[in-house]
């Protein structure tokens, strides 16, 4: 809602300057986006008048004017503008007149012709968009007053961004009863007389869709004098408030819009036949708008009909065929309520947007009608004539909006604001928003809500709207209280955040990524899944919801090797989006990348490049986390988007937790990628928790370690060889690891050579020779049955 | 006895002269070893008479004494000289670079959420999330904003179907927390939330936290206090904020808080586009709609909600002038943090 101060200030005028009222009505809620002039800076341009006009003896385009307006006598003036003729009233630039952007009238000479001064177009004084020749201003316009005071343009503009529910303030009265009750000041309304008919003609309506549409107020205008303008001030007030003048007629309904808040139509009585009806379309019906688009209508829409067919979607847009065109001569004019929800969405749903569709998906006072339409009668009687009919008001009361009466209980203002306000404050607030005081008790006051207040329905509504005059910022700033109970906490949830230190310190950056991402990614690193999309995306390239963190590290990966980094290490949290079926998985993965040298370039680093076990490392780290190192094994496995030999599954008792790998060859190719990348992704709802420590008693004797070297066949895992010798091992084995695994020069070339540590030890006493060789015996005869291997 | 001065003073004449261990070694055996020269003069009192023996014997002591301390004098000297050559020889330069791996660090959304969480989890906030992928019951419905409500054109909202959404705050955990958990509750819940709007100062994809507090007997006066306390903690400073009356369905009264501008104290600058304040975020009192579909009782408890653009709070706190940087996870930049 955009309006002109001075038009405000004929309504409510505290004394505030324009600044001022929009810091007082943006602290009340109706947040000002603006405070503009409402013209360009300019000064020295007076209201010119061409008393002589002949053509320049060297130039076809140039015509020398004489022109009055001058204090010191008539001036003649070059002029290019192709409308200059005698008689016509027009802004007078004189010479020491400043235009805006600085640019200053001197005299001059136009092709040997001297010139004093300037005739200007609304462009060159930021006064409009006509381009096409000097404006032409009205016939009485008293020539030789300055423009800016004929004009009354020392004016400025106010926007208000207003919220969804303060549909009341989308009208000058609106605002003006606003700033009325924050100033404690009065507000003056334009008088306006019923208008009499004059002529006793009526257009009938039928209500057919009584909850949209309860209630209708017609009016039929006979014999407009089709050549007269809106006058000037009209024109400006309009303009102020960003609506261009377009005829009389329009012109009007659009002020009594800006002035009321009341949406109006006016339909060319002569194309209307039988009589109006407002009815729900039929699917499919088809109306030429206003903006000369033709609609399919739903029917879900609320139409104005008549006979024939349809004229307008109702409180959206006019049709095309039934509008006020220059050669009309009789009007029938349209104020009418439709309810906010039969309106809500529609014009939405046909693409468009108006002045009016936006009141009435708000809500518009539904006790205006009769008021908007008699305002709209005079002024329209006042610029183009006519004989009014009688004011025809059709309204089905049973659907008419509720009356809304609220309790407002003393208490709830203390104990809901935490503010002790005095009653009569409370009351003189409330009423002079338009609340009428029904009653008063012991415990508080009823009060019925105006019809213009949609947005105020319950008592919290109320509480805010004293909070909002009191002053938001008056009221304290105090600590709430409460109970602190102490809330019990599982130590075995293992914390994001310990997960996310543990990689942070082994080099990772994290990043975050976007969850929605291209199709075609997702169908290279996860092409069985079928993603779920949406129905709107900002482009093709984020349009499906991830079903893995994949995808958008290796395109962070790729976007920071075109900008020089070629070591990386990322890692991202967030969730990945699985169909299951009907159902939809949600699930909280962590995922990170690696690539480049294995350490930081250095003066001692070599220049390795990262492999599968580096990331591996970086899984155990988190899975170390878990305290569960005998719960979790890692098996070969296969994943679309990796390499099918470099490949892992993480398990934690036998269920899939994650996976890790190298980059696929062919995803390293398409990503063109000069070296290997190596991924993992774990699924940090399926890692579960961690195991809470148990404490076992250390042994006072001696521990042993016994080292093996076992050939195996290189393609058996040296993961189930361990597998199986700690299993094997007794329960005295206290530690294994493997230290050594050898292929090549020495050994057969199908074999390989596995070098691993057993450490026992007893937790009461000293094993002897014999327990230790039965134990190591038992573990190389196991592994010689089940994997054909040997001591070497 | 002459032969006893003279001896001594060539033994540590030698000693004196010794270059290493070993020769030092040499002399010790030589004077003061068992078959050593001045040993061998002990052998000579026997010569003497018994009122002689004693003085000749303390002197003869004493000489070797005098011998023996020079010579661990000097043996200390050499052992010195020899750890403080190996010292110098091991010295290496101590402004070359650590080795191993660089430290890494959080995003700097992710830090920002981290000092919020901190700071309300210390009231005794805790944090919960939900789905991203949100049904319109959640997101809309019971937040008081029914279908066609002029409210969800401020929302830009993408959708997967009809009745399925992005969650386009995560004000849709509120109401998950409270149809599971009764009152008194006090909770924060960060995310991830989505808007169908891209530009430079918009992302399609952003990340919010959403506070509520219920209890018995809390007011307005309260929401102001704990925003205002928040505001203050989170930047450090006592920066001055504001409470403007706004409008969200689900909240009764709504406000808007600003603070400050950061960037120019209040003077106006291009950060705050010259009003001095900078728009910072929304709250209000907890509709009694939203309390009725959640089955709370708002005769009983009353309660307030606000919900914080991180990205906005990760801005002012950091300096960081492009909302795209955070998405586009170039290294330059997350190094930073």
């Amino acid at each position: 809602m955009k309006f002109s101060n001075a038009w405000l200030r004929e309504w409510v005028n505290p004394d505030l300057t324009a600044q001022q009222l929009a810091d007082q009505i943006t602290m009340a809620g109706l947040e000002v986006d603006a405070v503009e002039p409402v013209a360009g800076a300019f000064s020295g341009v007076v209201v010119g008048e061409i008393i002589a006009c002949e053509q320049h003896p060297d130039a076809d385009k140039l015509r020398v004017c004489q022109v009055k307006g001058h204090p010191e006598g008539d001036m003649q003036v070059v002029c290019g503008a192709p409308n200059a003729r005698v008689g016509i009233k027009i802004p007078f630039a004189l010479v020491g007149a400043k235009l805006p952007g600085d640019f200053k009238i001197k005299k001059a000479k136009l092709r040997g012709v001297e010139s004093f001064g300037m005739l200007c177009a609304q462009t060159e004084l930021e006064l409009g968009d006509d381009n096409d020749g000097i404006w032409e201003l009205p016939s009485d316009a008293p020539t030789g007053t300055d423009l800016r005071e004929y004009l009354l343009l020392d004016d400025s503009a106010i926007e208000v961004d207003l919220t969804p529910n303060r549909s009341d303030c989308l009208g000058v009265a609106g605002i003006a009863r606003e700033v009325g009750v924050l100033n404690r000041c009065a507000v003056t309304e334009p008088t306006i007389e019923p208008v009499a008919p004059v002529i006793d003609e009526s257009f009938p309506v039928s209500l057919m869709a009584e909850d949209a549409c309860p209630r209708y107020v017609g009016r039929v205008i006979r014999n407009i004098n089709v050549d007269a303008e809106t006058p000037l001030w009209m024109q400006e007030r309009l303009r102020r408030s960003g609506l261009r003048s377009i005829d009389p007629v329009v012109d009007v309904t659009n002020y009594v819009l800006l002035e009321f808040g009341q949406p109006m139509h006016a339909f060319d009585l002569a194309k209307l036949s039988g009589g109006i009806k407002v009815r729900m379309a039929e699917q499919g019906e088809k109306l030429t708008l206003l903006d000369e688009q033709e609609v399919e209508l739903n029917a879900d829409t609320l139409l104005i009909a008549d006979e024939k067919g349809p004229l307008a979607i109702a409180g959206v847009m006019g049709g095309l065929d039934s509008s006020v065109t220059d050669s009309t001569q009789d009007i029938f004019l349209e104020s009418a309520f439709f309810s906010p929800l039969a309106i809500a969405g529609k014009a939405r749903s046909y693409g468009l947007h108006t002045d009016s569709s936006h009141r009435f998906e708000r809500g518009v006072d539904y006790r205006l009608q009769e008021k908007a339409i008699e305002r709209a009668t005079q002024l329209l009687l006042d610029i183009v004539g006519g004989e009014p009919g009688p004011v025809h008001l059709r309204e089905v009361t049973e659907a008419m909006p509720a009356e809304r009466r609220i309790n407002l209980r003393r208490a709830r203002v203390q104990s809901g604001l935490g503010i002790d306000m005095p009653d009569s404050d409370i009351v003189e607030i409330i009423t002079r928003l338009g609340l009428e005081k029904l009653s008063e008790d012991a415990e508080g006051w009823t009060f019925l809500v105006p019809s213009f207040r949609f947005d105020i329905a319950i008592e919290a509504d109320l509480l805010e709207e004293l909070a909002r005059v009191y002053g938001y910022n008056r009221i304290p700033s105090v600590s709430f209280n409460a109970a602190l109970d102490i809330v019990p906490r599982n130590e075995a949830i293992v914390a994001q955040s310990h997960l996310e230190q543990t990689l942070l310190a082994r080099g990772y950056q994290e990043a975050i990524t976007f969850s929605f991402i291209d199709r075609e990614a997702s169908a290279k690193f996860d092409p069985e899944v079928e993603p779920v999309a949406l129905q709107n995306p900002i482009s093709a390239e984020l349009s499906v919801m991830r079903t893995t963190l994949m995808p958008g590290l290796v395109k962070a990966l790729q976007y920071n090797l075109n900008r020089q980094q070629d070591r990386l290490r990322l890692f991202e949290t967030g969730l990945r989006f699985v169909p299951a079926g009907e159902a939809l998985k949600q699930e909280r993965m962590i995922a990170g990348l690696i690539y480049g040298t294995r350490q930081p370039e250095g003066w001692t680093g070599s220049k390795d490049l990262v492999d599968f076990y580096d990331i591996k490392a970086d899984v155990e780290a988190l899975l170390a986390h878990y305290e569960a190192d005998a719960e979790f094994t890692f098996a070969p496995a296969k994943h679309p988007a990796l390499h099918p030999g470099q490949c892992a599954q993480v398990l934690r008792n036998g269920e899939p937790v994650g996976v890790l790998g190298a980059l696929h060859p062919q995803l390293q190719k398409a990503f063109d990628l000069p070296k290997g990348a190596f991924l993992f992704e774990l699924s940090l709802d399926g890692l579960g928790q961690a195991v809470i420590p148990a404490f076992a008693p250390l042994s006072k004797f001696p521990e042993v370690r016994r080292d093996l070297a076992i050939l195996a066949d290189v393609n058996t895992p040296v993961g189930q060889l361990a597998e199986t010798a700690v299993q094997t091992a007794g329960e005295y084995l206290t530690d294994f690891n493997i230290f050594d695994v050898y292929q090549g020069k020495g050994i057969d070339f199908n074999r390989k050579s596995v070098a691993m540590g057993l450490t026992f030890q007893h937790p009461s006493r000293t094993l002897n020779d014999e327990e230790i060789n039965a134990a190591v015996e038992a573990v190389v005869r196991e592994l010689e049955q089940k994997y054909n291997a040997s001591l070497r | 006895m002459q032969e006893l001065q003279s001896l001594t003073e060539q033994a540590l004449a030698l000693v004196e002269e010794a270059s290493d261990l070993a020769a030092l070694d040499q002399v010790r055996v030589d004077y003061l070893g068992k078959k050593g020269q001045i040993t061998a003069l002990l052998k000579s009192l026997g010569k003497l008479s018994a009122e002689e023996r004693p003085a000749a014997g303390a002197k003869i002591n004493e000489a070797k004494q005098q011998v023996q301390a020079a010579i661990n004098s000097r043996r200390e000297a050499m052992e010195k000289a020899a750890i403080e050559e190996k010292l110098a020889k091991e010295t290496i330069d101590v402004t070359l670079p650590g080795r191993g791996e660089d430290q890494g660090s959080m995003h700097p959304i992710t830090r920002t959420l981290r000092r919020i969480e901190e700071i309300f989890q210390r009231l005794g906030f805790s944090v919960e999330q939900g789905p991203e992928v949100e049904g319109d019951y959640y997101n809309f419905e019971a937040l008081n904003i029914p279908a066609h409500h002029p409210a969800r054109a401020m929302h830009d909202t993408f959708y997967i179907d009809p009745s399925t959404v992005l969650r386009t705050h995560t004000s849709s955990v509120q109401i998950r927390t409270m149809e599971k958990t009764n009152p008194p509750l006090r909770i924060i819940c960060p995310g991830r939330v989505y808007r169908c709007d891209s530009d430079v100062t918009h992302s399609p994809m952003f990340h919010q936290v959403e506070g509520l507090v219920i209890d018995e007997g809390v007011s307005f006066a309260h929401l102001k206090g704990c925003i205002d306390q928040f505001l203050k903690a989170f930047f450090e400073a006592d920066v001055p904020v504001r409470f403007r009356p706004s409008y969200f369905p689900f909240t009764e009264p709504s406000a808007e808080a600003d603070i400050q501008c950061t960037n120019c104290g209040g003077e106006g600058c291009r950060v705050c586009s010259g009003t001095g304040w900078l728009e910072i975020l929304g709250c209000g009192m907890v509709h009694p709609n939203v309390f009725a579909s959640c089955d709370i009782d708002s005769e009983k408890y009353s309660g307030f909600a606000f919900g914080l653009g991180v990205e906005r709070m990760a801005m002012l706190r950091y300096g960081v002038n492009d909302l795209r940087l955070f998405f586009d996870n170039d290294l330059r930049f997350l190094k930073q943090f």
